[in-house]
């Protein structure tokens, strides 16, 4: 129904929004790119000239590239089984009603509003220091010997950390999904004999399968970028060196700002590959 | 004349009258970066003694953690970004940046201020083609830390100057229990795990590159300060040692977990201080080992303040640095703080002084220690490079952080010592072609 004068003003409106939302993604992503085709080392002078394809290449074909795109891969994994299934059960559990719910919703989000690298550094110190920690004290209360484990099993330590960290995530979208569920169909279940462990498997989890793809789809996107995590922790040693971390390692500690860039541009390749990927997988879903 | 002119002639006079001053007693703001350490923190609470003296400069206090603190001055100094007056830098970056021409020279500090009078060891690390391009706030170098009653039980008695086959034994002797018989860093990083190997290499022969800059890892040498470490730190180690660090090796020393400790000599102060350590009447100091080849494994390190060449203030900012790193501020500190808390290693005056030597039974050992480091040929193989514990090139930080995680990924037995050096070899080698040698 809209006038041409209308519909320009609607743009001129927008035009504000729209330029800084462009100039907010796309001037750090050209740079970016640039700079992945330079020699560019700012602690010997900066801009060095142009070197086509070089620092993909060496960034590809470095010792520590695959490694730790399968890091990388192994801890998005691991937190996204661990975070949907005990996801899952905490919000069937949290949709019981009980004594105290609304205090105990929030206690079970809580860990959501700490700062990444407060939890890191809590879980480090008062939980996992091997001389001092609580996991150290319960291991000598029964007489074994303690672990070290950032050091001994840093893997299972950072999907821990990170697992505590987007498990609310999880609940809180998978809560407000279960509460959609009709109850009445609970019901006609119950009354057609159904156990508890049908109407999970036959009503609620499919119900559900909507709200874990979209968990999945934001997990993804955010846990491909984990870093505080393990900056805090392991600095990257003991194999939980990440792409993310990686780069920053080319960037910040090498000094490296051509190279890093580089790695920077494959970084935002595959976490488009998933994305898509992803994405379509949302789309049947919301389709049915 | 009109009143136009009048006044024009007397904001004028006023401007001469203003730069003339100017020309005598510096003014402005000067911005400083330090580190968060006990010594700086001290040094900002005494700065009225300094603008008691400079009434027209103002001092700003940007004072940050160690490793934000080495990027935010990178980050400015590359730029040539000028947020800072005086920045708070190491003996690693001084011989790059001077190169490059990023710090101002303090070549033309007043003679008061009495340059002869610095350590030469970490003179020379500071200056670049005989600018000194920095001035040494307080040095370091690394020496033994042992518990005497420990060595006693064993007996043993600790020589001035220990072997490392002296070391392997007392450690074995001192081990017991809760006690570990040695403790060593073991954390990834250049400044952690990496400063106390790269030291200990030298004193086995060992070096980082070639005269061609190939990286030695591979070499015999190499092969041998590895193994030797990793023997030790299973066997006499504390648990976890691959996440311990400079602080974390601190507290076990202090909580009597340690029969020896080799780090960073401004350490001895603070195990020696009881109201931190519960160990602080039975520990003695020894140079830092060695294996007969004429090189100890003990480093050189300054906490050093420079001006970068985009600072605006130039002058203030180098009436600031004379008057920090004067032999009267260390008189200041001590009539303030005591003697024994004065920032130690930077002038040869400061060991000759009988109240510090009386407060500091630490001081002997330190000074000798500094003067065994010896920058410019820390191995006794040929290098290219300068720097004991260190290679000071840009790339350093970066690769030598990854070649540490190899060798802490080895001490928590993930893998074995070759794996480690043949990894250390790749991660170096690629580097050093990635930066174009």
């Amino acid at each position: 129904m809209s006038t041409k004068a209308s519909r320009v003003t609607a743009r001129l409106m927008l035009a504000p929004a729209v330029i800084l939302l462009l100039g907010w993604m796309l001037v750090p992503l050209t740079m970016t790119v640039v700079f992945s085709f330079q020699r560019y080392l700012p602690m010997r002078g900066g801009f060095q000239g142009w070197v086509g394809f070089d620092n993909y290449r060496s960034f590809v074909t470095s010792s520590a590239f695959w490694p730790s795109v399968q890091a990388t891969l192994i801890i998005v994994g691991s937190v996204l089984i661990i975070t949907v299934a005990l996801g899952v059960l905490l919000a069937v559990l949290l949709d019981q009603p009980m004594w105290g719910q609304g205090i105990v919703r929030i206690l079970v989000i809580a860990p959501f509003f700490v700062m990444p690298t407060v939890s890191a550094l809590v879980w480090k110190n008062m939980f996992m220091d091997p001389v001092n920690g609580l996991f150290s004290h319960l291991w000598r209360l029964f007489g074994a010997t303690p672990v070290s484990w950032l050091s001994e099993a840093s893997m299972p330590s950072i999907v821990l950390i990170v697992s505590w960290q987007w498990l609310p995530f999880a609940t809180l979208i998978l809560l407000t999904a279960i509460q959609s569920l009709d109850s009445e169909q609970q019901e006609a279940a119950e009354m057609d004999g159904a156990g508890p462990i049908n109407r999970f498997f036959f009503i609620t989890l499919p119900h559900l399968s909507r709200a874990i793809t979209i968990v999945l789809l934001i997990q993804t996107i955010f846990l491909l970028a984990i870093f505080a995590e393990i900056f805090v922790t392991t600095q990257g040693a003991f194999g939980t060196r990440t792409l993310t971390y990686l780069i920053y390692q080319r960037v910040l500690e090498s000094q490296n700002v051509g190279l890093g860039s580089a790695g920077g541009v494959y970084a935002i390749i595959l976490a488009n590959i998933v994305a898509l990927f992803l994405m379509r997988i949302v789309g049947k879903n919301l389709d049915r | 004349m009109s009143l136009k002119t009048s006044l024009g002639l007397a904001s004028a006079l006023a401007i001469v009258a203003a730069s003339g001053s100017y020309a005598q007693s510096p003014s402005g703001t000067v911005t400083i970066a330090t580190v968060n350490n006990g010594d700086m923190i001290r040094m900002q609470g005494l700065t009225a003694d300094f603008n008691a003296q400079y009434p027209d400069i103002t001092l700003e206090w940007v004072t940050l953690e160690e490793n934000v603190l080495r990027q935010r001055v990178t980050q400015d100094v590359a730029t040539r970004g000028g947020q800072f007056d005086v920045m708070t830098i190491g003996t690693y970056e001084v011989p790059i940046w001077g190169a490059n021409g990023w710090l101002v020279s303090l070549n033309d500090l007043p003679d008061e201020w009495n340059a002869d009078d610095l350590l030469p060891a970490i003179r020379d690390g500071l200056t670049v083609d005989g600018e000194l391009y920095a001035a040494p706030f307080y040095g370091e170098s690394s020496m033994v830390m042992y518990r005497t009653d420990l060595m006693e039980a064993a007996g043993l008695e600790m020589p001035d100057a220990p072997s490392w086959e002296f070391i392997r034994e007392a450690a074995a002797a001192m081990t017991d229990g809760d006690v570990y018989g040695i403790c060593l860093r073991g954390k990834a990083g250049w400044g952690e795990n990496m400063a106390f190997l790269s030291a200990m290499a030298n004193s086995f022969g060992a070096r980082w590159f070639d005269m061609d800059w190939n990286a030695q890892f591979d070499s015999p040498e190499w092969l041998e300060t590895v193994t030797f470490y990793n023997d030790l730190m299973t066997n006499y180690g504390p648990p976890g040692a691959a996440n311990n660090g400079f602080n974390e090796n601190l507290t076990l020393f202090q909580q009597g977990r340690c029969g020896m400790w080799i780090d960073a000599t401004v350490a001895a102060s603070f195990v020696t201080n009881p109201a931190d350590s519960t160990v602080a009447d039975s520990v003695g100091f020894a140079l830092a080992p060695d294996n007969d080849l004429g090189r100890r494994g003990n480093w050189l390190w300054a906490w050093s303040l420079a001006v970068p060449a985009g600072s605006q203030s130039t002058d203030a900012a180098k009436a600031f640095i004379a008057w920090a790193t004067s032999s009267d501020y260390t008189a200041l500190v001590a009539e303030n703080e005591g003697w024994a808390n004065v920032p130690p290693g930077t002038r040869t005056s400061l060991y000759e002084n009988a109240d510090y030597l009386a407060a500091a039974p630490f001081a002997e050992m330190t000074l000798q220690s500094i003067n065994s480091a010896n920058p410019t040929e820390p191995s006794v193989q040929e290098v290219p490079y300068t720097g004991v514990q260190f290679v000071a090139i840009p790339e350093f930080a970066g690769f030598a952080t990854e070649v540490g995680q190899e060798f802490a990924n080895m001490l928590a037995g993930q893998q074995t010592v070759e794996q480690a050096l043949e990894r250390a070899q790749a991660v170096t080698t690629d580097a050093m072609e990635a930066a174009g040698y």
